[in-house]
């Protein structure tokens, strides 16, 4: 048994994927799976044969950013960093099933990743003027 | 402490009678979405030894409707409950608590086979899959039966599942229309949180009089438990504020919450006694189901 963080960090060298409490509590891991974010560290890695996994490297078009990667870097959404990867792929998850989020939705869409640095208000704030600029 | 990861099996059957065939034989356990079995796995707590994947099987999905009932697969994950319109309009409380487990990515991945057979007296599905008259269907090779799911778990862990056997189907009866639902959860906070207590009750009040009623309590019991002596108390009775005391005293007996990690005995007990209250106390005000 593999868990998927483990063959993407480590055997296909895709480091953008961190591990943080290993419990799937805190979100740091979060990729998709078919369009669906999950906890790559509970996970195994049997249980993705035939699937699309799309992680934190697969988000920018060559050099262009996503509108939520740009959003967080031009309004302080990231400071250490460990979270971001997990935030932005939840972030862009919620908005491609909820394009004009209400602030509780971006709440509950991101109510599986924790911070300790931001505080969360710069992420959300974030989300936001990533939805302003998509339109 | 890691886990030595090369003591684990994990086997992907082509079929539920592969995954039957294979559970049949002594050492194999099912392993379904993982949410639960991971979290051991990594803190070096899970059992060296042969898993069946069933995450893969179909067979597993999906949720069907008949005019008297609805039945889910094993599989059918946090996410599924909440997307599905009867769940939504029959059956609230099963998606208010599939919406305040974990969060997004643990609700895509978790299961409601999962939630039972993990036998957690501190699962939050569970409440409302009592509460709800659910029957869970138990397969093995040669066999099936379906056991109401009231009387399931019989210990702290311990449930009424053969080693031989794969937790399939769970029905819910489509027989709780203009009954009152209510669901709380109470955990440090609303998502990513094991409850502290979970509250899931449904009543049936004609003329404020309780005709019928569940109440069902997470995390104060070896077992997710059905509280039946302060039901009995409650049955055609006029909803009062005496009944309400009297209802509260026979539930301090009825249950057994214990001080750990997460919370203490009396916060609980506290805590159970106000949910009750609260439920009691608006009955024939709350929205209709």
């Amino acid at each position: 048994m593999a868990r998927l963080l483990d063959v993407l960090r480590e055997e296909l060298k895709l480091t953008g994927t961190k591990e943080g409490c290993g419990e799937g509590e805190c979100g740091a891991c979060t990729v998709l799976i078919d369009g669906q974010i999950v906890n790559s560290c509970l996970v195994p890695v049997a249980q993705i044969e035939g699937s699309n996994i799309k992680t934190i490297e697969g988000v920018a078009q060559e050099s262009n950013l996503h509108a939520v990667q740009q959003a967080f870097i031009d309004h302080g959404g990231a400071q250490c960093g460990i979270c971001t990867p997990g935030m932005v792929l939840a972030a862009i998850n919620l908005l491609d099933r909820n394009p004009t989020p209400s602030e509780s939705e971006i709440r509950t869409g991101l109510a599986g990743n924790l911070c300790r640095c931001t505080g969360y208000m710069k992420i959300f704030e974030s989300i936001v003027k990533a939805c302003q600029s998509n339109r | 402490m890691r886990a030595y990861i090369p003591g684990y099996e994990l086997v992907t059957p082509t079929s539920l009678n592969d995954a039957l065939k294979l559970i049949a034989e002594p050492g194999w356990k099912p392993f379904a979405g993982g949410t639960d079995l991971m979290v051991l796995l990594e803190s070096g707590k899970l059992e060296p030894r042969r898993y069946i994947n069933i995450w893969p099987l179909d067979e597993l999905r999906g949720i069907e409707a008949t005019p008297d009932s609805i039945t889910l697969g094993a599989l059918t994950t946090y996410t599924d409950v909440q997307a599905n319109q009867i769940l939504r309009k029959e059956f609230p409380m099963l998606c208010q608590a599939a919406s305040e487990t974990g969060g997004l990515a643990i609700q895509n991945r978790g299961t409601i086979g999962g939630n039972i057979a993990n036998a957690s007296p501190a699962a939050d599905t569970t409440p409302a899959l009592l509460a709800y008259d659910a029957e869970i269907e138990l397969r093995s090779k040669d066999d099936s039966r379906w056991l109401p799911y009231q009387g399931f778990h019989t210990g702290y862990k311990q449930m009424l599942l053969r080693p031989d056997e794969l937790l399939t189907r769970i029905r819910l009866p489509r027989n709780k229309s203009g009954w009152t639902h209510y669901f709380r959860k109470v955990g440090t906070r609303k998502a990513q949180a094991i409850s502290k207590v979970c509250f899931s009750a449904v009543a049936h009040v004609h003329d404020d009089r309780v005709v019928d009623t569940r109440l069902v309590f997470g995390s104060v019991a070896p077992v997710v438990m059905r509280c039946v002596n302060v039901e009995n108390e409650l049955r055609d009775r006029v909803i009062n504020t005496d009944l309400i005391k009297s209802a509260g005293q026979i539930l301090r007996k009825e249950i057994a919450p214990i001080d750990d990690i997460r919370s203490s005995a009396p916060y609980r007990l506290q805590v159970a006694l106000n949910l009750l209250t609260d439920f009691l106390s608006n009955l024939g005000s709350q929205p209709k189901h």
